[in-house]
């Protein structure tokens, strides 16, 4: 095994000579995060050319192995490549649900035909992924999904609707959960599907959110043909795929709570708070509002330690389990808290919609207040949280 | 250091568990309690944790002590929370040798250390007045007398102050109550002239008392640490004590879970365990998150204090506020989920309440540490 010093300073040295400067400073708020695609534009080529010099060397998935385009890096090798991305404070050069959430979900239950086809282009960004899985009647009931896949001997032909589709109107394919056996009990007759969006009977129309943005897609399937060689699995064995990729998800919500709150935007919410409430020499004027800001940077702080610990048991062979769950939990309840407490900052001044009156960072932070209130909600309300952990953590009975 | 246990601390974990459970399970806290045992704690109990090296744990081995750190006393803190064993750690380890390691000279080091570290030697720290924890809100008068000083002034809370053998007095040199300068530390021996010392029943079973100085006399040899300068050793002993009443308090929370999740398993009502009622069940899964992020944040200020990182005073405060919040959260649900038997003192539970308040009314409460949060950050 390679001298990790040796490593980190190869690592070091590798990124200073090709991570372009415009990628190291922080996206502005009218900027996207690179999610790849037929269809992305990119509005700089250094954006293309970060991407492209990373994916060659699989470090837009470092810890995937090398054959499908991965990195091939250990968890430690992985780990000290994130850290020298952070000390040149480097965008990602790319982020997507293929390498979040399918990507994983194929190494460990593809077969080789598949991973060979889609694996590399998630790598370099070529196709982006959507997720098929909430339906209309079947929200937080994730198994009583009813688009169905018939079997047409040569293919399955699909029939259905989703809801809550997060970018499909962006995506270049979908990962689908199906009902391929309409008799069975209702997790045992499911199956994970993989189509091209542009198949014909796919349609996709965007959701407007309070926020007043649409991540989020109803997505409508009729007589879909989908190939056969895109089950992932076996059929109706689906449920044990998509439980996985579930796991996948809350990990990358909650993450994703705790990356929002430890960016800040520019200005920390202490300052926001002797900007707005109050500065008594130096000391935020209002108490009540100095005891919340003190509290929710407590959160953050047992919160990231706490994930510092599950990595650290986990390699350890400790830990609780089933920590997932506590981290969508604590993580987008947390996030939205966050929100809350800077809406009460900010006081009327987080409460303007659009035109003059009101500064970009105080128009963000409106938006981003309502759409914080879907953390809890997408990946598993955090009612389901709790149920899963305290049937699989605690053992308590149904 | 990582977060994670290595298989030395796993070890010290298993072996303070079983030791605890044989020599100190709950029902012991009660036959003190019950007997109205005037010591509190059981002499021979010590004696045998100094035996075990856990009475000197971090104190170095010049002294007797085990030369081990905070993440190792921590872990014998937690297994003593479990079972709410009443032990003079806290006062005698945390508060009054911790002054001494920090800040004593050589002589008040070498003659009581090697003391503590056998579990000869009991000590104690004179801190409070008020009703609330307030470490510079001293009125205790020091004033300089031909041979040294002349201490006057009352305290109250004094964990063990009833059977110390020493008792480290915070009083005032200089200035007015509130202010940081002017405080000096002062050893003070039980026997003391002008020193009277009465115990106080507490509610959760363990020691306390009540000091009253009149015109104690101490030599200048007394004084530990620069006089007028004692809030530079009380802050860091403070800091680490509360860390360690942090990892206590962990161990009393998290068997108080433990044994509410095994209680909404076996008790039924209509017919079924009324852990399969969602009501009980999600209250129950946010306890436990309270109490793993509770965990996190002790292990990790544990070892901040054995790196000897700057954020320890930080880390304290961060600890403390949530160590106390979960406290008060598990101690009220636990009794609750309970249902009739958890306010009954027949049941152990409720000893559980008892001792989480103490926790989390010592050495600062919630709010206490959320405004001294604030203060270290600079808003």
């Amino acid at each position: 095994m390679e001298n990790p010093d040796t490593f980190r300073a190869d690592v070091a040295k590798w990124l200073e000579e090709n991570c372009p400067p415009s990628m190291r400073k922080p996206m502005g708020s009218e900027e996207e995060a690179n999610w790849g695609g037929r269809r992305k534009q990119y509005a700089n080529p250094e954006e293309k050319l970060w991407l492209d010099r990373m994916a060659a060397r699989g470090w837009t998935c470092p810890t995937w192995p090398k054959e499908y385009g991965g990195g091939g890096l250990t968890a430690a090798q992985a780990r000290v490549l994130a850290d020298e991305l952070r000390k040149i404070r480097a965008r990602p050069p790319l982020i997507s649900f293929g390498i979040t959430m399918l990507g994983p979900v194929l190494l460990e239950y593809g077969n080789e035909e598949q991973k060979r086809e889609h694996l590399p282009k998630i790598v370099r960004g070529e196709i982006r992924w959507c997720q098929g899985y909430s339906e209309p009647g079947a929200g937080s009931d994730l198994a009583g999904l009813q688009t169905r896949a018939e079997d047409k001997g040569d293919h399955y032909l699909v029939n259905g609707q989703k809801i809550w589709t997060s970018y499909a109107n962006y995506a270049d394919w979908i990962f689908c959960l199906v009902r391929t056996d309409p008799n069975a009990a209702k997790h045992d007759g499911i199956s994970f599907l993989l189509f091209d969006m542009e198949s014909p009977g796919v349609s996709v129309s965007p959701i407007k959110l309070i926020s007043g943005s649409s991540p989020f897609c109803q997505t409508f399937f009729q007589d879909v043909k989908v190939p056969k060689k895109n089950l992932v699995g076996v059929k109706n064995g689906g449920w044990t795929i998509a439980k996985k990729l579930l796991q996948h998800e809350r990990e990358m919500i909650g993450g994703m709570g705790f990356g929002l709150a430890a960016s800040g935007g520019g200005a920390t919410m202490e300052q926001l708070a002797k900007e707005y409430c109050g500065d008594d020499s130096g000391r935020i004027a209002d108490p009540v509002i100095r005891s919340e800001v003190v509290q929710h940077l407590m959160d953050q702080r047992v919160f990231a330690t706490t994930v510092r610990r599950s990595v650290e048991e986990a390699k350890a062979g400790q830990g609780p389990g089933a920590a997932s769950s506590m981290f969508k939990l604590y993580g987008t309840e947390m996030n939205k808290r966050r929100y809350e407490l800077l809406v009460k900052i900010l006081g009327s001044q987080a409460l303007g919609w659009e035109g003059s009156g009101f500064s970009p960072r105080e128009l963000a932070t409106t938006r981003e207040w309502l759409r914080s209130k879907g953390n809890s909600i997408e990946g598993g309300t955090s009612e389901v949280q709790l149920n899963i952990i305290a049937k699989r953590v605690l053992g308590l009975p149904d | 250091m990582s977060l994670a246990l290595s298989e030395e601390q796993e070890l010290l974990r298993n072996t303070a568990r079983e030791f605890i459970a044989e020599h100190s399970p709950v029902k012991e806290l009660r036959r003190l309690r019950d007997s109205n045992d005037p010591v509190g704690f059981s002499r021979e109990l010590w004696s045998q944790m100094a035996e075990l090296g856990w009475a000197g744990i971090v104190l170095p081995e010049e002294h007797g002590g085990a030369d081990l750190g905070y993440a190792e006393l921590g872990i014998v803190l937690e297994e003593c929370g479990r079972t709410l064993a009443a032990t003079p750690l806290f006062s005698t380890l945390l508060l009054g040798a911790n002054a001494l390691l920090l800040a004593g000279d050589g002589t008040q080091r070498k003659e009581i250390l090697a003391r503590v570290a056998k579990g000869e030697a009991i000590l104690a720290l004179a801190l409070q007045e008020g009703a609330h924890h307030a470490p510079y809100q001293v009125a205790t008068r020091a004033e300089a007398s031909r041979d040294g000083y002349k201490l006057t002034g009352k305290k109250t809370f004094v964990q063990d102050g009833h059977v110390a053998d020493q008792t480290v007095v915070v009083a005032r040199v200089s200035g007015k109550p509130g202010e940081r300068d002017g405080l000096a530390l002062f050893l003070v021996p039980k026997n003391a002239r002008g020193l009277q010392v009465t115990r106080t029943v507490m509610v959760d079973g363990r020691n306390a008392a009540q000091l009253q100085l009149d015109g104690v006399e101490v030599d200048r040899s007394a004084a530990i640490g620069t006089v007028g300068r004692g809030a530079d050793v009380l802050d860091p002993v403070l800091d680490r004590a509360t860390i360690g009443l942090c990892a206590e308090t962990l161990g009393t929370v998290a068997e108080a879970f433990e044994r509410t999740v095994s209680y909404l398993k076996t008790r039924k009502q209509f017919g079924v365990a009324i852990g399969s009622f969602q009501a009980l069940k999600h209250r129950a899964a946010v306890m436990f998150t309270e109490v793993e992020l509770s965990r996190s944040i002790v292990l990790d200020a544990l070892r901040a204090i054995d790196e000897k990182r700057p954020d320890v005073p930080l880390l304290a405060s961060v600890a403390k506020a949530r160590l106390s919040d979960t406290a008060f959260l598990v101690g009220n649900e636990a009794v609750q989920m309970h249902g009739g038997i958890g306010v009954t003192d027949e049941e152990e539970i409720g000893l559980f309440l008892k001792r989480a308040r103490v926790a989390e009314l010592t050495l600062g409460d919630a709010a206490y540490h959320r405004a001294r949060f604030a203060a270290l950050s600079g808003f």
